[in-house]
């Protein structure tokens, strides 16, 4: 890892109708609090980004959302990115309008690739963050692109759908292994060092912490350069701060909080 | 101050231009989102952001009619400060996009960031302070930033040049001149130090 490179800790806040929820393996939801009032605890406590996933499906919870992104930035001060249901450039306009610095696309981008192109060209590559779920299939023996939170397999290869992404203006990955999601035992390391080996752009290692050392597994053996978690956090098991004493011991530089 | 001094924020379309009003807000500004030139003749300050490329960013300046705007608030003496792609705006030109002619107020170019490190530099890194400037007090010697760009400004004279970072080679991310500022970094996104530097900035209007 080149010596200049800064990881960052990015904890994610999976959000619905407003409340902040964390999915164990996509499906069982437990309430787990105000998403602003979230986001500022993480600020303060020197998280270097935040990532909002709105996992709600109905056009009222968007409005929700929009609502949400405005709230948090006149509070929070540090970059983040909302994700879930960017299905149009018009979705990722109203995210950034209302305070958002990136968006993340998924589902949409997979079936209308052109998607990534048309944000990029509007608001830059920086602001486009391609989410892939992956998931191992041994008979192809790679990694596959699921769909729809997890729910729809295709027949994309992760690691291809990830160099395209990029090609096509993606200015970052966020990357989530759907095989550990939910386990607390760790990034899928050898999934995030695949793509991260793969692209120039920055990757964020997702799904599995159950450890700090898990998110130093991540930069060290993955390649990644932003680490993403969520449970850890959200219940108290552990601070920002906490994660970034680990990592620094490991010989990670981190921004000190 | 009893009076909160009023920061015109050039708005021409281009980016998440809430963040930067709404930081500006937090540290004690009167902050608009503006295009309009009679507001921004009449503001306390100027902020000039960006995000994006360089041509698009400059076309999309030029065609709101701000490009006039913004030399005059600079020629007026009011503090201006450039940020990101409004900091790289303010030199001649940027090898992105070389048919572009930028706004020519620090005489240099915007280069790319070398090939031997990850481009963008999409991260937090701690500035190396080159000058005794004001809008760096209370800050600390080496204070966090936040960054995303892939490109930075080499002025003609180093005189110019307020900070450093390393990223790959020693990269220039912060210019005076004058009553101009200029930052690569994004304050409105870099925390306490961020909010510090724009509170340094707001008080510097009455100073």
């Amino acid at each position: 890892m080149n010596s200049d490179i800064v990881a960052r800790v990015i904890p994610c806040l999976d959000v619905t109708n407003g409340r902040v929820v964390k999915g164990i393996n996509f499906v069982d939801l437990r309430d787990a609090g105000d998403p602003v009032e979230l986001a500022a605890r993480y600020d303060a406590q020197g998280a270097d980004e935040l990532v909002f996933l709105d996992i709600t499906a109905s056009s009222d919870g968007r409005d929700t959302m929009v609502d949400v992104v405005s709230r948090t930035a006149e509070e929070v001060f540090i970059p983040f990115t909302v994700g879930g249901g960017i299905r149009e450039v018009g979705d990722a306009r109203r995210m950034l309008r209302a305070g958002a610095d990136k968006v993340s696309v998924n589902t949409a981008a997979v079936q209308r690739p052109e998607l990534i192109s048309d944000i990029a060209a509007e608001f830059g590559a920086q602001c486009v963050v391609c989410a892939i779920d992956a998931k191992w299939d041994a008979n192809r023996n790679s990694w596959i692109v699921y769909l729809h939170g997890g729910r729809t397999s295709t027949d994309l290869d992760a690691v291809q759908w990830a160099e395209h992404a990029v090609a096509l203006g993606a200015g970052e990955i966020l990357l989530t292994s759907m095989d550990r999601d939910g386990t607390r035992d760790g990034f899928d390391i050898a999934l995030t060092k695949a793509v991260s080996s793969a692209v120039g752009v920055p990757v964020i290692a997702s799904g599995g912490v159950g450890t700090l050392d898990h998110l130093a597994d991540g930069v060290l053996d993955g390649g990644a350069t932003g680490v993403l978690a969520a449970s850890i956090f959200h219940f108290g098991d552990h601070t920002i701060s906490e994660a970034k004493n680990l990592m620094s011991s490991r010989g990670i530089r981190v921004r000190p909080v | 101050m009893t009076v909160r001094p009023r920061v015109a924020v050039l708005d021409y379309g281009i980016g998440n231009l809430r963040s930067a009003q709404k930081a500006l807000e937090k540290v004690g500004a009167d902050a608009v989102l503006t295009s309009d030139a009679v507001v921004v003749s009449s503001a306390d300050a100027v902020v000039l952001p960006g995000v994006g490329a360089f041509g698009a960013c400059m076309n999309a300046l030029r065609d709101v009619q701000l490009e006039k705007v913004a030399l005059d608030a600079i020629a007026s003496g009011v503090p201006f400060l450039g940020i990101c792609v409004g900091m790289q705006m303010l030199f001649d030109g940027s090898e992105e996009d070389t048919e572009a002619r930028g706004l020519g107020v620090i005489p240099g170019h915007v280069k790319w960031i070398p090939p031997t490190v990850q481009r963008p530099q999409m991260q937090w890194n701690q500035l190396n302070l080159k000058k005794d400037e004001p809008l760096f007090n209370n800050l600390g010697e080496h204070p966090w930033m936040y960054f995303v760009h892939s490109l930075h400004g080499v002025p003609n004279d180093d005189s110019f040049v307020a900070a450093t970072v390393e990223y790959g080679a020693t990269l220039n991310v912060a210019f005076r001149k004058g009553n101009v500022f200029a930052t690569q970094f994004h304050p409105e996104k870099s925390a306490t130090s961020g909010l510090g530097l724009l509170h340094n900035f707001v008080t510097s209007v009455n100073a």
